[in-house]
């Protein structure tokens, strides 16, 4: 079950060059781009690992496209994404976010039906691929 | 011989537009960035030339991609050298804004690093380092001062030699994110290019700053004076020829660099002349405010054979 987080995720898979246009755009806002990467995809999940610092002094696509490919290598199997930052004054926020990496297997999420007093029924999600190994030997 | 021979005037006409250079040559706003600077640099004749050549060929580049040539972006990558004081950064910092007009690179950036910022302190500092600084000029020009300190051949363990590998890599690969320009004078940095031969092969563009000439430098002083708002008058003016003579025979001379000091130097006396004044003169003329007299100029040590001639005093 493909994962849908974030801007675009309904769409294909970014090509490297539609990444660089968007980091552009980012660029141009003035946002400071950051790479974060998790192997636990769970929507409430909204604190991933960073790769390195966020990019507060980067001009150029370019040099963030080769920070995404880096974490690429190192992560392959792991679902990356490019966050944009906004520092201004009352936004101070991640402004886009969009997934740039995803495992080539993604089993999807199993709906947990938890009973309780009186009949009733409390639902929550599980990821197959969490739940099944430690962190870090997820999606392998 | 010509191929407009087999085609009709109007279809002339209609491909003409796209390869129209000097339609071109206007769009690209790259006259203004010359005049800027026949404006502000003086003398440096082989340097402006070189740079228009690059112009020019980046220009028909433009118009051989727009009819379907095969134009394969040229190498940038420069290497500027020359005495101390003869503008190398000065020229530098325009690149990026030219080479940005051209179309060249993405951005109009300059990011400009020596030694410290590419070299780290310990085993496995140094390519990180590297790379950030990289990372940061890309989509624009790197500019890397004193180039000739990365390579220490006194230390075989020098982690100089991995920024260079990490750069030589980046220069080869990524051509077009990226536009390396080393600087440094002439006898070192050649010594740097014999033992780093993979460096010297990579860099198109060997561009040698040629010394000032006595008038050129008199030009400089005066548009360095003139962008303070101060002004010479004509004695004063002799006594900066006068003192650009005696100064070029002198040790450590630094081209336009000994001029922009010499002037720092006689605002000085300018000033405590006018303090030392204001008991008759409390309230100076703003003329009074500008001018730069002779006195001021000759009042300097160079007249009286320099630093040598008062050590031995």
């Amino acid at each position: 079950m493909r994962i849908t987080q974030g801007t675009f995720s309904f769409l294909p898979d970014l090509t490297d060059k539609q990444i660089g246009a968007q980091l552009k755009y980012a660029l141009d806002k003035g946002w400071a781009i950051g790479i974060e990467y998790t192997d636990d995809p769970h929507p409430r999940n909204t604190f991933w690992e960073m790769f390195g610092n966020p990019m507060f002094d980067i001009r150029d696509p370019a040099g963030i496209l080769k920070e995404i490919n880096d974490c690429r290598a190192t992560f392959p199997n792991h679902y990356i994404r490019v966050t944009a930052f906004d520092s201004t004054h009352q936004t101070e926020s991640v402004v886009l976010s969009f997934i740039v990496n995803r495992p080539k297997q993604e089993p999807g999420f199993r709906l947990v039906r938890t009973e309780e007093p009186g009949r009733t029924i409390r639902y929550s999600i599980e990821s197959y691929a969490v739940q099944a190994k430690p962190e870090g030997q997820r999606y392998s | 011989m010509n191929a407009a021979t087999d085609i009709t005037p109007t279809e002339l006409a209609a491909n003409h537009g796209d390869r129209d250079l000097a339609a071109l040559y206007r769009e690209s706003g790259i006259s203004e960035v010359f005049d800027q600077l026949d404006r502000e640099l003086i003398g440096l004749v082989p340097v402006k030339s070189r740079i228009r050549e690059i112009a020019a060929l980046l220009l028909v580049d433009k118009a051989r991609n727009a009819v379907g040539l095969n134009a394969g972006s040229p190498s940038l990558h420069m290497c500027f050298t020359g005495n101390p004081g003869t503008g190398k950064t000065t020229v530098a910092m325009r690149m990026a804004d030219i080479l940005h007009r051209l179309g060249y690179t993405r951005g109009n950036h300059l990011v400009a690093v020596t030694r410290d910022d590419l070299v780290g302190q310990y085993i496995g500092h140094t390519a990180p380092k590297t790379k950030e600084v990289l990372k940061k000029a890309m989509g624009g020009v790197l500019f890397i001062d004193e180039a000739y300190y990365l390579y220490r051949p006194e230390n075989e363990r020098d982690y100089g030699q991995e920024s260079i590998e990490i750069l030589l890599q980046v220069m080869e690969n990524q051509r077009d994110d990226i536009v390396v320009i080393l600087a440094g004078y002439k006898n070192r940095m050649d010594t740097f290019f014999r033992s780093n031969p993979g460096m010297a092969s990579r860099i198109a563009h060997h561009i040698d700053f040629p010394d000032y000439t006595p008038d050129e430098l008199l030009q400089i002083a005066e548009l360095i004076a003139a962008r303070m708002d101060y002004r010479f008058d004509d004695a004063s003016v002799a006594a900066m020829r006068e003192y650009i003579a005696h100064r070029i025979t002198q040790p450590n001379f630094a081209n336009a660099r000994s001029i922009r000091n010499a002037l720092d130097r006689a605002r000085l006396r300018h000033a405590s002349r006018l303090f030392a004044d204001a008991s008759n003169n409390a309230s100076p003329e703003k003329d009074q405010l500008m001018l730069i007299a002779p006195e001021d100029i000759r009042a300097s040590r160079v007249f009286r054979g320099g630093l040598d001639g008062e050590t031995n005093k």
